[in-house]
């Protein structure tokens, strides 16, 4: 029985650890082998045949002018996601470290803005529908108000409609992170700064800033996770207006093209891998939990 | 405004700015709820037709196409397991990283790029692994799978945090008065945990209960309630969508609200503790 303990104690940190491990293994790295195998298969147009291999898959995806306009698409979506969320975000956390007063009320207005976080995300994007459609509440405000006399048709199953989900859910994920790192900004730095004469423009560009680069890498990584992978919300409010690169998979694997589909979700996995890792040398995001 | 209160310049076009954001976040919804006690026959926008419970009856009607309560009993199950074991596998994961053991960075790189990995990748890989297994892929097998590629990064994450702020010396002080390694676990260090653990058991059942990309491929022929959604969706859109919608957000809610009040009465209970044995030292 001592033994066993030993044993148990030598070998704990694995064993702690092992389930991790397998989990992943499992569920992560197993479906990436699998979606590299499938990729190499033969698709002849209207099945996958496992045991031709080939790089055609890949070849078409470099060739095919649909490809640079998918990655055109969800670029210019990640862009101006990234870029409000950004915006927006770094106000909203900014006001409540800096600007509110009492911790109570901070945690409050805080706990506010996460609640809708936690109803379905299905459910989040379908309500916009109501609000944007032609008979929706912004179009009988626009025409009620003599603004237009047709109902705005770019307001639903749009890109716009899509872009403002995301900007409506992921400053979210934007803004705590900053909220996090400017909770910990030290008072005195600013109070120094403003003592030496500087103004609140250079206080928030020369020490705020540089200090919230944390929470921006780790904000911005969640983004461009979440932009690059989203096709729920274009399924529901994108109609077919929408081409992301995440999309058009999603199309593939609808009409049973499984090995271009392979292919074309390897190559997105490579770009935003290349695009979080570049962030994380930048950053140590670890050493900021 | 309280007299003598000097805000600083840029204050109220920020608090502007936020309060628009609460609303621009919670009008959507607040929308839907709305919506949903419409009478029969109504459509998906304003005007409100009628008032009535109609649409909340066709949820629960056995008749209906999609009738909901099975989807969503699944949806819970599948919600309470990926809980259990997130919580589980995230706890172990948290203590073994604190020893820096061999290859932690790789699992940590791991960790991260379950994360941000695609969904339909993990979906469609899932999937066609179990088929080439020759088994089918259902919500409890892959299905469960999916979610922890989901959810375990955001409990391993919390949990790393947690533990870095975990003062290793409280421990130290355990063992130092004779407790055992497992005595030191149950008595000290998940108590000490335990707030940060339920935040990962709350993250694990919301993100899995929420989760429609990384399952929609895997959830074998009984679908989760998302997934049910999304298909009743492309069908026929009427208000029992947003019936569906004001029921899954209440239960939400009320999870939520519920933890947080065990949470701050067990706060209550540990600081009262606290008191008390101070009192009795006095």
């Amino acid at each position: 029985m001592a033994g066993l303990t030993a044993a148990f104690n030598r070998h704990s940190t694995m064993l702690q650890i092992s389930p991790l491990v397998i989990t992943l293994t499992l569920f992560l790295v197993g479906p990436v082998i699998v979606i590299i195998v499938l990729s190499l298969w033969k698709f002849d147009g209207f099945m996958t045949l496992s045991d031709v291999w080939t790089l055609r898959n890949y070849e078409r995806i470099f060739t095919r002018s649909l490809t640079v306009s998918n990655y055109l698409q969800t670029g210019k979506m990640l862009i101006i996601t990234l870029g409000v969320t950004f915006v927006l975000g770094f106000t909203l956390a900014y006001f409540l470290v800096f600007d509110l007063v009492t911790l109570r009320t901070k945690m409050l207005l805080f706990l506010l803005c996460v609640v809708p976080f936690w109803t379905s995300a299905v459910v989040r994007t379908v309500a916009w529908i109501p609000f944007l459609g032609k008979e929706g509440i912004i179009n009988k405000a626009v025409m009620g108000l003599g603004l237009a006399d047709q109902p705005l048709q770019f307001l639903l199953f749009s890109e716009f409609a899509v872009l403002l989900s995301y900007i409506q859910i992921f400053t979210l994920f934007m803004m705590a992170p900053l909220f996090n790192v400017m909770a910990r900004i030290n008072r005195d730095l600013i109070e120094a700064a403003r003592d030496n004469g500087a103004n609140s423009l250079q206080i928030l560009m020369n020490i705020i800033l540089p200090l919230c680069k944390p929470g921006i890498a780790i904000g911005s990584i969640f983004v461009i996770a979440l932009v690059a992978s989203d096709y729920t919300a274009i399924r529901i409010l994108g109609g077919s207006q929408v081409g992301t690169v995440a999309a058009s998979m999603a199309n593939q694997i609808y009409s049973v093209q499984y090995s271009p589909a392979a292919a074309t979700a390897m190559i997105l996995l490579l770009v935003v891998l290349l695009l979080v890792g570049g962030i994380m040398r930048v950053v140590d995001v670890r050493r900021q939990l | 405004m309280r007299e003598g209160v000097k805000r600083a310049p840029g204050y109220w076009p920020r608090a502007a700015l936020f309060y628009l954001y609460l609303l621009f976040l919670y009008a959507p919804v607040f929308i839907i709820i709305v919506l949903s006690f419409q009478a029969d026959n109504a459509s998906l926008s304003f005007p409100m037709q009628g008032f009535s419970l109609f649409y909340f009856g066709e949820v629960f009607d056995p008749q209906f196409i999609g009738d909901y309560r099975w989807p969503f009993g699944r949806s819970v199950i599948l919600g309470l397991m990926v809980m259990v074991l997130t919580m589980s596998i995230s706890f172990l994961a948290g203590l073994a990283f604190r020893k820096n053991f061999k290859g932690n960075i790789l699992v940590f790189y791991m960790v991260v790029a379950s994360l941000i990995c695609p969904s339909i990748l993990i979906s469609l890989g899932i999937g066609i692994g179990f088929s080439n297994l020759g088994l089918t892929s259902q919500w409890w097998s892959g299905g469960l799978g999916a979610h922890l590629s989901w959810t375990l990064p955001f409990g391993v994450l919390i949990m790393l945090a947690v533990f870095s702020r975990l003062d290793p010396r409280l421990e130290e002080a355990a063992r130092d008065q004779g407790a055992t390694q497992w005595q030191t676990l149950r008595n000290v260090t998940i108590p000490i945990t335990l707030p940060g653990l339920i935040g990962v058991a709350l993250f694990g059942f919301t993100l899995s209960y929420d989760e429609y990309p990384r399952i929609s491929n895997v959830a074998g022929e009984f679908n989760s309630l998302p997934v049910e959604l999304v298909n009743a969706l492309s069908l026929a859109a009427t208000p029992t969508i947003y019936a569906i919608g004001t029921m899954t957000t209440l239960f939400s809610l009320a999870i939520i609200f519920s933890t947080f009040i065990v949470v701050y009465i067990m706060a209550k209970r540990r600081q009262g503790f606290g008191m008390k044995k101070l009192k009795a030292e006095e």
